[in-house]
């Protein structure tokens, strides 16, 4: 009897890798999906916060396409390590704080050496010739199989015909006539690939699949590595960046506005961690302060508070700021007003 | 059978599913892992994650109050 062979699949949760994986079952191969938690992928943070993303379905895309494949997945928390990466990759950033290249590089690396302790024999990607600027050129494609140490175990089933030939197709486990060739950014193939194996309602993320191809992330990721003088992150630094209005009137604080009940409940929870503001003779949000206020510069928090509460047009609003070690101090102060706020405050 | 909790408060989805994939590596099949969230996105994740994997939900509890949720589910075969 020949050996089952199997292989274990990067899923992102996007089309490319549920189709990948799909191709590689029909081949008859045992295959289990790997998805790495970076703690920027967009599957997280973003149900329990605002309002608006409240009308998105509650699923995570990754779980989604392994139940629609019928396979295990295996979500690796990879936080830490993921630091090394994106704080100095050797290939440098994408369009904004998104290290592509070699993010795909540390994955594929990692998926590595799960299949080895896991005794699986090959890895898939969903990756496609020419699709992606960065990470996905024909020569970036070598770079992934090298770097990675994955080689020719490096199976890409969507663009295979288009790329040399693979050790499981050597050997006989998987055969090129049925894999693709697809190139380019069409998602016209891909498209007509899912209704062949009948896959509706997969997700089409727009841009990467993480935060760091987002534009006003990258640059709120910035701002915190420029004001700290380190590049050092903590999950909690990582995940506020995704929730509130954020504006730095001095180089040594930043205030993080909640925007709506939701994003107001989230940093609730951040309350021991920071010294905060909130407001007391009108509705008002949450304001935590991230850095280290001087006493002179309570006054002008306080009005930028005063600022983004139901009272913003009166003459004076009284807030209260409450300090990490217990103490608060109530201000009652005049708005800011929106004249007084220069555009470069907001991150 | 033995029975085990699991503190997934204050984590954002995936973490709480991370969380309940390792914990219950280290449980046999029959015992329960009851794990308390606060992201509601749990409610679906940490079931299609059991489904997948060949475990079983056998209870989901809301405290409305708390704004938790309590996911109880049974290790299976693997
Ligand atoms: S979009 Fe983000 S997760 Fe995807 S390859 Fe680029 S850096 Fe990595």
């Amino acid at each position: 009897m020949t050996k089952q062979r199997k292989a274990v699949a990067l899923i992102s949760g996007g089309l490319d890798s549920l189709l990948a994986a799909k191709v590689m079952l029909e081949q008859g191969i045992h295959v289990e999906g790997i998805n790495f938690y970076t703690g920027f992928c967009v599957e997280g943070h973003t149900h329990a916060i605002r309002k608006k993303d409240k009308a998105k379905p509650k699923r995570n895309n990754a779980l989604w396409s392994a139940e629609q494949l019928g396979i295990k997945l295996h979500i690796i928390d990879v936080i830490d390590e993921y630091k090394a990466v994106l704080i100095n990759p050797k290939h440098g950033y994408g369009a904004n704080m998104n290290p592509c290249l070699d993010c795909k590089c540390f994955m594929v690396n990692k998926a590595r050496e799960w299949a080895e302790e896991n005794d699986f024999d090959f890895i898939i990607t969903g990756e496609v010739v020419g699709q992606r600027p960065m990470s996905q050129r024909r020569d970036t494609m070598n770079v992934v199989s090298r770097e990675s140490g994955a080689a020719d175990i490096l199976v890409r089933p969507l663009c295979a015909k288009n790329l040399p030939e693979t050790l499981p197709e050597r050997e006989g486990w998987i055969t090129r006539d049925r894999m693709y060739d697809f190139n380019g950014r069409s998602r016209k193939p891909q498209m007509a690939l899912a209704s062949q194996f009948g896959f509706k309602d997969y997700a089409q993320p727009a841009g990467g699949c993480c935060f760091l191809t987002d534009e006003s992330y990258s640059k709120k990721l910035v701002d915190l590595w420029d004001a700290r003088n380190s590049r050092e992150y903590e999950m909690d630094d990582i995940m506020l960046l995704k929730v509130g209005r954020h504006i730095r009137p001095k180089p040594h604080f930043k205030l993080i506005i909640g925007r709506e009940d939701g994003e107001n409940r989230f940093m609730d929870g951040y309350r021991k961690q920071f010294d905060h503001f909130t407001t007391v003779s009108c509705p008002g949000p949450l304001v935590l302060i991230d850095g280290e206020m001087q006493m002179e510069d309570r006054a002008l928090a306080a009005r930028l508070v005063a600022r983004f509460s139901k009272d913003k047009n009166s003459d004076a609003v009284t807030v209260c700021l409450h300090l990490r070690d217990g103490t608060e101090e109530e201000l009652t102060v005049a708005p800011l007003r929106n004249e007084e706020i220069p555009e470069a405050w907001h991150i | 059978m033995s029975q085990h909790t699991l503190d997934a408060r204050r984590l954002l989805c995936p973490l709480p599913v991370i969380r309940t994939q390792n914990a219950a590596k280290k449980l046999k099949p029959g015992d329960t892992l009851s794990v308390t969230c606060t992201d509601p996105g749990a409610e679906s994740d940490i079931p299609t994650w059991s489904r997948i994997n060949g475990h079983k939900v056998i209870e989901i509890k809301h405290d409305d109050q708390a704004s938790e949720l309590i996911i109880t589910i049974e290790i299976g075969e693997g």
